[in-house]
């Protein structure tokens, strides 16, 4: 239970943190709050030559807005993101759904970057950025991209993160204040890894007199290898007026097309019933979320 | 691996109050520096991987976990333990609850308990008693079954003024 040899360190700047990169490639890891890294360190399941520490990089933790675009420094930790009066006001899914990870002190330490690197099917920041179709930047000593986080995830612990890599900056575009939104997850125990979740976000348009779901959004994990997004079920409700029928036709369709692994906390069949019926809890919760946005707002 | 040297690091630190100086191995975890290098052995170690919450310490006064950090990470932080919360002879009154509830049996877990419960205490935030479960649940007790320790520091925290009663626990 305690790490193998490494050289351990700290990078002073993002261009320092890119060369040591690509000096040492294949045998090292980087760090920043390391709250999943330590583990697997801890446990030997990881054994780099290199661990190279972002976690001092100043210029990587931060939380700004401009134009309509919120960014965020890839090693800010969960808990100032939670206590960000900016995210709070743009995007208050966003510490609804951190409350969920973990607890609090490893909140205090993990970082959004972190989380999104490591890529565990299981927690809620990946599926969180599918949701929000977030953008990521990486950068490396001779390149810098952005990328959607929809081509980000391509397997459990496992991205386009190339050893060179690294993920500096998460790019979320402000959504309309009107936009209603939901978060559930089922875990265990208070803190464990989720089973399963969902998140919703959607707004309603009034045409001629109905109500209808626009620009739905629906996302899920704990259910595939990586987070999810149900694009058939948003084709299926967008558009549509919200109803208990098109809810059911919704869950059913869920149910017939997720294709979870069971593991050893729950079968397959199991994870099916529990996401399903997450969905409808949570589709409900932002409908009328939206609805309480709309009547709040309404001028005449 | 074999012709690969690795040197020992200098870390410097605060621990207590009182500034430390030492050579350090890079994998040494913070909370083995602690209980190994500075004899501090009021954290405990449990798992070593960031589940029971024994081991945990403030670091920059925010709880962390010391087996989930490299001792080298603290540099240049700074760093409490139990033992800079309370003497035997001179309790902190969060400890001084904890003995007045039965907050404790064996004691393994008490000093990650007593150190979360502090950061919650100084986060400038208050509790409902629900909220304050929430927030020790990253926290492992064999013995007690939980009651006295949610006992212990919900009376602490309505000692200071953060402890909301249900009431008014609707001012998320």
């Amino acid at each position: 239970m305690k790490p193998n040899r490494f050289q351990y360190i700290a990078a002073q700047s993002i261009p320092d943190a890119l060369r040591l990169l690509n000096t040492h490639q294949s045998d090292v890891k980087i760090i920043a709050g390391g709250q999943s890294l330590m583990p697997m360190l801890n446990y030997r399941v990881l054994n780099p030559q290199y661990l190279i520490d972002i976690g001092r990089i100043l210029e990587l933790d931060y939380i700004s807005e401009k134009d309509g675009l919120i960014e965020i420094g890839a090693i800010t930790p969960y808990v100032k993101i939670e206590n960000s009066s900016l995210i709070q006001q743009h995007l208050p899914i966003v510490p609804e759904v951190i409350r969920h990870i973990a607890h609090l002190t490893i909140r205090n330490r993990g970082t959004i970057g972190g989380s999104l690197s490591h890529a565990d099917p299981a927690s809620e920041m990946p599926m969180l950025m599918r949701l929000l179709d977030a953008d990521f930047e990486i950068r490396s000593e001779s390149t810098s991209y952005q990328i959607s986080a929809h081509d980000f995830f391509l397997g459990p612990l496992h991205t386009v993160l190339q050893n060179q890599e690294l993920l500096t900056k998460i790019l979320i575009k402000v959504p309309s204040p009107q936009m209603g939104w939901a978060f559930q997850e089922y875990a265990r125990r208070s803190g464990d890894y989720a089973l399963a979740a969902v998140g919703i976000t959607l707004e309603i348009k009034q045409q001629s007199g109905k109500k209808i779901i626009e620009q739905l959004k629906i996302a899920m994990m704990g259910v595939g290898d990586t987070p999810l997004r149900l694009s058939s079920i948003e084709a299926l409700m967008n558009g549509q007026e919200f109803s208990a029928d098109l809810l059911d036709q919704a869950k059913h369709q869920i149910f017939t097309e997720l294709d979870p692994r069971g593991d050893l906390q729950s079968s397959a069949e199991f994870k099916k019933h529990l996401a399903s019926n997450i969905f409808t809890r949570v589709m409900s919760e932002a409908w009328d979320k939206a609805n309480s946005y709309q009547i709040g707002s309404t001028r005449s | 691996m074999s012709e690969f040297e690795i040197q020992d690091q200098t870390l410097w630190c605060i621990v207590n109050g009182q500034t430390i100086e030492r050579k350090v191995e890079s994998r040494l975890l913070l909370s083995d520096f602690i209980r190994h290098e500075l004899n501090l052995t009021g954290t405990h170690v449990g798992c070593e991987h960031g589940v029971c919450g024994s081991c945990t310490v403030l670091v920059e006064g925010k709880s962390m976990r010391s087996c989930l950090m490299l001792a080298i990470q603290a540099q240049g932080l700074e760093i409490q333990t139990v033992e800079g919360l309370g003497k035997v002879k001179h309790l902190h009154p969060l400890q001084e609850s904890f003995r007045e509830h039965h907050g404790l049996q064996c004691g393994f877990c008490t000093p990650g308990f007593l150190m979360t419960a502090i950061d919650m205490a100084q986060s400038g935030k208050s509790f409902t008693r629900e909220e304050l479960k929430e927030g020790l649940s990253g926290n492992l007790c064999r013995c007690t079954g939980y009651q006295g320790i949610i006992n212990a520091v919900a009376y602490y925290f309505e000692q200071i003024g953060i402890l909301q009663t249900q009431e008014s626990g609707d001012s998320l």
